[in-house]
């Protein structure tokens, strides 16, 4: 049986898009109004999608869990967008944006995905500048760009170092203008619990109302998840606090596959580990390795002396600096892709040559730059970077440099869709970092806005057309039937059985647990016997927590520690899905790196005639071993080389 | 040099809505200066869990400064007692050895407290849902350079568009007005080109909804500029009453 058809529009690379749209199905502008979509979630892909649905018509509820849709993590990205504009007439082209992502992704993602995705790049910064989203600009008034990791070209839109920012608001706006027309029915501080399922397809949601802590059902014609990725399994993270993966891990618990869960990136620049008591990690942008010089001491004995606070890095001789990625990389040097400098970071300081008090620490160093450019354009630049920076860990960094670690970032992995982001439930469609689709193995910067917006504002609004032309004939749905009475029991079940379990530990007594465990097993460097350690280590703690945890007061109210609760277990279950989907995959690519795979200079080894595929798990029950199909990733347009950022 | 401090914190708790709120002491011991005052507020809460207690309801987020959901009033000022920054961005460094620390909600009329120290905002959204866009529907964008603008403009659109909607400006002023907000968004978008068409309009709509949603009149004490965690200008609420009254004389 071919489980698993990602329905690739047949013909060349660059008319796939073009012929989908000509030939696709359509819902007229009266039946739109008899259809109903939910969409969860409100980030960049959630708010695109409900304005642009909206917009077209169709009756949009849509789901987000903070106070406000604005506050979406999407907010917190910082550098840039990228789009195949060629404004700065380096070269680019869509093609170009096409190969460099996939590449960039080492050959694991579908290439008539990420094709569609250059494709839609440019209307995306059309829209977004239609919208009075304030791009960074040239004093002759025309848009600015800058580089970022992976690209030899400049084709990264921004906005200071605020540009998730300023297009959450430009969606955000958009947003709020379908809401004041009535298009979408705005519900903020709900969260999804769980996805309900009639004949098969998916129908509708249950969801927690976070103040009065009440379940509400909600129906609709087809459902969209744009909750984000799940990278907080880690704990410690660039995630926002309640960033999560429940409702994508719902979707997998009703049937829904998941793709390529062990996929996750680690991203090189973020502010290091304080201590125990640390419950997130700071992003300074990849932009900053624009100017910014990264670098260890040469000799152990300097970097030891930093550790104990005896020397300060700018003790340190220019000729006793190991600029390791310059070292390494020549043709790419400070800008290798997340990956790379992740890993590289993580060598040299496995290897004893670590700053800060940790060890676990590099340095990232705007001497040059200040010298070459001036304090002013390097403010102007990164000023906002340099500030958070100094509030954070209080030093300057125009004057010492800045002290840098690799974190967790960014899940690729996700609800496994098809060509028209459906998943295999049908009418289930997962958008943005929920979904797995564009990014394989490791995702370029600037690639996630890119995605984001390209799901919600030009591919989705085309391709839920495709399945809701179908559904012109059928009623509105009634949230008094027994799928929904089900699910929601469930749901109810499950919270009695977490508030009576009146335990010693409050919820981050595991959670940090957990994170130890998926950081030291599941990380940068993952090797079969601590992958296979980790899925019996979160058993045992699974079941720890089922037996231990403490949550006080009461279930019908607001209750941040209940909330906290239902998403650790499903970390729990995420976290072990990941270390086997990476104990699967006995290969190297891109963030998934296997200690046993590599060359002999330490960078990625991919085996692609075994492992060319994406990895789509399918949930089997309660403490059931997941069952795994393969999407192969037969590339007809390009051939895959080894990544080589060296030449 | 960060160092560990011993320090009580003295911390609103409120039920709901209705329910009459109180002051609640806690001493904490052994506070990293190193940790951010969120940090310190989970330290409070896995306290008080252990202690058999209710923890201290309190929203957050993104945790670096740019979703705008934190919002504590501490010691006095909205997010606490250091400068361009929100409350998660303050660091215990602020803070010495023996310190009572006074944490209270966002305390004004448009805001009124869900529990403890959770306000609700989603007026700021009904505000902006009132005009805060150009209206332009998803596809048929020209291109994105076919209109310069001058970097002088989209610069100071930029700084702007920087607000993060926490709400702190209605806090601090006395009048519990909106028009820093307010005016932040009508400023982005008249300066540019695409939102110059409805500007007028856009600040009548807004400022008609601020209005009605129960937020105060601006008397220019400048409080709001000053606690801004984003430096958002006052020249902005210029801007806005250029608008609104161009809009008024042309009705």
């Amino acid at each position: 049986m071919n489980k698993i058809d990602p329905k690739i529009p047949a013909g060349p690379l660059a008319e796939k898009w073009s012929n989908y749209k000509s030939s696709q199905k359509l819902v007229n502008p009266a039946n739109k109004r008899r259809l109903d979509i939910i969409v969860v979630g409100t980030g960049l892909a959630g708010a695109s999608a409900a304005a642009s649905l909206g917009e077209l018509g169709f009756k949009v509820k849509n789901f987000c869990i903070q106070d406000s849709p604005r506050r979406a993590h999407s907010i917190a990205a910082q550098g840039g967008i990228n789009a195949a504009k060629n404004y700065q007439n380096d070269g680019d082209s869509v093609y170009r944006l096409f190969y460099d992502t996939i590449k960039g992704g080492d050959y694991r993602a579908r290439e008539a995905n990420v094709y569609r995705l250059a494709e839609v790049s440019n209307e995306i910064i059309d829209q977004c500048v239609a919208q009075g989203v304030p791009f960074a600009r040239e004093y002759g008034g025309l848009l600015d760009n800058r580089s970022f990791g992976g690209a030899q070209v400049s084709r990264t839109f921004y906005a200071r170092g605020q540009t998730g920012q300023q297009l959450l608001l430009g969606a955000y706006s958009a947003l709020s203008r379908a809401v004041e027309k009535k298009q979408v029915s705005l519900h903020t501080r709900y969260e999804m619990v769980d996805l309900v399922l009639i004949d098969g397809r998916a129908r509708g949601i249950i969801a927690r109302n976070l103040i009065t802590g009440k379940l509400e059902r909600f129906s609709a014609h087809a459902v969209v998840i744009a909750t984000g990725g799940y990278g907080n399994t880690f704990f410690l993270s660039t995630m926002a606090m309640t960033s999560n993966g429940s409702a994508a891990w719902q979707c997998y618990k009703k049937g829904a596959m998941f793709g390529n869960p062990g996929m996750a990136q680690i991203h090189p620049t973020c502010i290091p580990v304080h201590g125990e008591t640390q419950s997130k990690l700071t992003l300074m942008s990849e932009s900053l390795r624009n100017d910014g010089r990264i670098w260890v001491p040469k000799k152990k004995e300097d970097a030891a002396a930093i550790r104990e606070g005896k020397l300060k890095p700018t003790d340190i001789k220019e000729e006793d600096r190991d600029y390791y990625l310059e070292r390494r990389y020549p043709a790419f040097g400070n800008l290798v892709p997340r990956d790379v400098a992740s890993r590289a970071a993580k060598e040299r300081c496995d290897a004893g040559y670590g700053v800060g008090t940790t060890g676990l620490a590099v340095y990232l160093d705007f001497e040059e730059a200040i010298n070459r450019l001036g304090k002013d354009v390097v403010e102007e630049r990164y000023g906002n970077l340099f500030q958070m920076y100094e509030k954070i860990i209080n030093h300057n960094p125009y004057e010492t440099p800045m002290m840098i670690f690799p974190a967790i970032h960014y899940t690729m992995g996700g609800i496994w869709v098809d060509y028209n982001l459906m998943s295999t439930i049908p009418g289930l469609f997962a958008i943005g970092e929920a979904n797995f689709s564009d990014h394989g193995a490791n995702r370029l910067g600037a690639s996630a806005l890119m995605q984001g917006l390209a799901d919600g504002y030009f591919v989705l609004p085309y391709t839920i057309q495709n399945y809701l032309a179908d559904q012109i004939n059928v009623p509105r749905f009634s949230t008094d039937s027994p799928e929904f009475a089900q699910a929601e029991k469930g749901i109810d079940d499950r919270i009695q059985k977490l508030m009576n379990i009146k335990g010693k530990h409050p919820v981050d007594y595991f959670h940090k647990k957990l994170g130890n465990i998926m950081w030291d097993n599941v990380g940068m460097g993952r090797e079969a016997a601590g992958l296979k350690k980790a899925v019996v280590e979160i058993d045992a703690l699974k079941k720890e927590f089922w037996a231990n945890v403490r949550i006080p007061g009461v279930a019908n109210t607001t209750n941040q520690e209940l909330e906290k609760a239902l998403r650790l277990a499903d970390y729990l279950e995420i976290g072990q899905l990941m270390a086997r989907d990476a104990l699967d995959r006995e290969e190297s690519c891109g963030g998934h790196f296997r200690l046993e795979h590599q060359t002999e200079e330490g960078e990625a080894l991919r085996h692609d005639d075994e492992f060319a595929y994406v990895s789509c798990w399918e949930y089997m029950g309660e403490d059931k071993e997941p069952v795994m199909y393969k999407e192969p990733l037969d590339y007809e347009f390009i051939v895959r080389e080894q990544r080589n950022y060296k030449s | 040099m960060d160092i560990d401090i011993n320090i009580n914190v003295k911390v609103w708790r409120q039920k709901g809505p209705k329910d009459k709120g109180f002051f609640e002491t806690h001493a904490l011991k052994n506070i990293s200066q190193g940790n951010s005052f969120l940090e310190m507020m989970d330290i409070l809460n896995n306290q008080l869990i252990n202690e058999g207690k209710e923890p201290v309801v309190f929203d957050h987020d993104c945790r670096e400064g740019i979703c705008g959901i934190c919002s504590l009033y501490i010691d006095g000022y909205p997010h606490g007692p250091d400068e361009d920054i929100t409350t998660c961005q303050l660091h215990m460094r602020k803070f010495k050895e023996g310190d009572t620390i006074t944490v209270e909600p966002w305390r004004s009329a448009g805001f009124p407290v869900i529990k403890d120290l959770m306000v609700d905002r989603t007026a700021f959204d009904k505000i902006m849902q009132a005009g805060g866009y150009v209206s332009v529907n998803t596809g048929g964008a020209p291109d994105a350079n076919s209109i310069p603008i001058p970097r002088y403009n989209s610069e100071a659109a930029m700084d702007a568009a920087a607000c993060i909607g926490c709400g702190a400006c209605v806090a601090a002023c006395k009048n519990g007005s909106a028009m820093l907000f307010v005016s932040a968004k009508v400023t982005q978008l008249a300066l540019l080109p695409q939102g110059r068409t409805e500007a007028m309009k856009r600040a009548k709509s807004m400022v008609a909804r601020m209005d009605q949603l129960g937020f105060g009149n601006c008397t220019n004490t400048g409080a709001c500029e000053v606690e801004c965690p984003k430096n958002i200008s006052i020249t902005n609420i210029a801007r806005l009453n250029y608008e609104f009254l161009n809009a008024k004389i042309r009705d």
